[in-house]
Formats: structure tokens, C-alpha cells, sequence
């Protein structure tokens, strides 16, 4: 007889991977190690979406998964393409040095 | 101890620590690397769902096509170690990190609070998760959500084009 993870289980480690994800977009200066913790923060999100899919017997989670990660592909281009911009015009890829909108 | 508690434990140990490495390197390929690990471990996580389709699409868009962008870029930027702003942000860094332990407490003292009561069902949860169901489903009841997502790809497809050109003309 196989003993059951119960879906708390899931939900607990998704929290922690979301959190890991915030504490990473909150702490870093790095634009990409920033644009990385996002995708941490999505996937923790994809992880409960999931675990209730099939919790529930019901598959509109997964579904969901799905477009959550077509959005995560087209931030991935525009976030990537504006690093890139940024560099180009700044030289550098940390939010800190960033600050034309500063006054 | 049951063999898939066992396999979950390993997984999520594993996904958190690379989560960790991902977020406390210093060097960006460094973390882009220990991404892709922990996006192979969230695809067993799903395996242990029965969750077999998301768990290869996890594999193929994921660790495939954004971590590919993210080391391409990397490598175009030629970045070095990021060590030259770290001391001015310490009370930053430590109130971010009591915000994360506060976070973390909030959301598990409400999961574990108010339990769900649902039990695991692994052959109804493998029978949705087909890829026959799930494009079933997708296209009967998401038909609007696909043709927005078509849209919103091909503005990003632009978007990105435009960004990432020299210079306007």
C-alpha cells in the first residue's frame, strides 16, 4: 500500500519556493538574477495550480499552467530584449545605477 | 517510509536548495544552472502529480527555451561577479529576508490552518492529464485564452525584435 503525500505537503513547498523567489527579487541588483527569481516565483505558483488539479480530479489546472507559462516565455523576450537595450545604452545591468527617472 | 514520500522529500529538497543557490550566487551562470536543475525537479514534482504532460512541457519551454535565452544573453552581456555593491545594501537585504520569513509563516500557518480535506485520486488525475484531455479541454472551454495568448506572442515576437534592434531608422 503507497502512503499519499498530502496536498498541504505541495502547498508548504510552493510557499517556500514563492518566497525564495521575493526574497531573491527584493535582495538582487542583478537585472537577470532578478528576471530569474520571477520565473522561480511562476513556477511556484505552476506547482500549486497543479497540485490542486489533481487533488480536485479536475484538469482546468493544468490548463491554466499552460498559459501561465506562455506568458512566462513572452516576458522572457521582452524582459531579455530590455536588458539587452538597457545595456547597450548604460553599460550596466543593476537596478541600482539605473536612475534616470530619479530626481 | 513509502517510496513516493520518499521520492517527494528528495525532490523538494533538492528543488529548494537549487532555489537557494539560484537566488545566493554571485555569478549569473552560476544561478542560471541551478535553475535548470531546479526546473528538472519541479518536473518530477508534477511526475509525482501524475501530472505527465506539463511535467515534459515543463522540460521542453522551461529548461529548454527560456533558461537557452537567459545563458544567450549572459554570455552576450559578458557579466563578471557582482561583488563590488554589496555592502552598502545590508539592512535592505536583512529586512527583505525577515519580509521573506514573514511571508513564508503567513501563507503555511493559512494552509495548514484551514485543511483542504481532498484525497489524492491517481487514476482520475493521470486520465485528465493526458495530453488527449488536456487539448480536449483547452480547446472546448479556453478557446478565447488561446487566441489572446496568440496575440500576446506575437506582440512579444515584435516587441523583442524592436528592443533588441540597433537603432531605430
Amino acid at each position: 500500500m503507497i502512503q499519499q503525500i498530502p496536498l498541504e505537503y505541495y502547498l508548504l513547498l510552493s510557499a517556500v519556493l514563492f518566497t525564495i523567489g521575493t526574497v531573491g527579487v527584493l535582495t538582487r541588483r542583478n537585472a537577470i538574477i532578478i528576471f530569474m527569481s520571477i520565473e522561480l516565483m511562476l513556477n511556484a505558483v505552476n506547482l500549486t495550480f497543479v497540485g490542486f488539479a489533481s487533488f480536485m480530479g479536475n484538469n482546468a489546472g493544468q490548463l491554466f499552467v499552460f498559459f501561465v507559462m506562455s506568458v512566462a516565455a513572452a516576458e522572457a523576450a521582452i524582459g531579455l530584449a530590455i536588458v539587452l537595450a538597457l545595456f547597450r545604452a548604460k553599460k550596466t545591468v543593476y537596478v541600482d545605477e539605473v536612475n534616470l527617472l530619479k530626481w | 517510509m513509502s517510496l513516493s514520500v520518499l521520492l517527494f522529500g528528495i525532490l523538494s529538497i533538492l528543488a529548494v536548495a537549487s532555489a537557494l543557490i539560484t537566488v545566493i550566487s554571485k555569478h549569473p551562470v552560476r544561478s542560471a544552472i541551478s535553475l535548470v536543475f531546479h526546473f528538472f525537479m519541479l518536473a518530477g514534482l508534477y511526475l509525482t502529480l501524475n501530472a505527465q504532460f506539463i511535467a515534459a512541457i515543463q522540460v521542453l519551454v522551461y529548461a529548454g527555451a527560456i533558461m537557452v535565452l537567459v545563458i544567450f544573453v549572459i554570455m552576450l552581456l559578458n557579466l563578471e561577479n557582482e561583488n563590488k555593491l554589496k555592502s552598502k545594501y545590508n539592512i535592505l537585504q536583512w529586512s527583505a529576508f525577515l519580509l521573506g520569513l514573514g511571508l513564508v509563516f503567513l501563507l503555511g500557518v493559512t494552509y495548514l490552518s484551514t485543511g483542504t480535506g481532498l484525497q489524492f485520486a491517481p487514476e482520475i488525475a493521470a486520465n485528465n492529464s493526458t495530453a488527449q484531455a488536456l487539448g480536449k479541454a483547452l480547446f472546448e472551454g479556453y478557446i478565447f485564452p488561446i487566441e489572446a495568448i496568440g496575440i500576446l506572442l506575437t506582440g512579444a515576437i515584435v516587441g523583442a525584435i524592436v528592443l533588441a534592434k540597433k537603432k531605430l531608422s
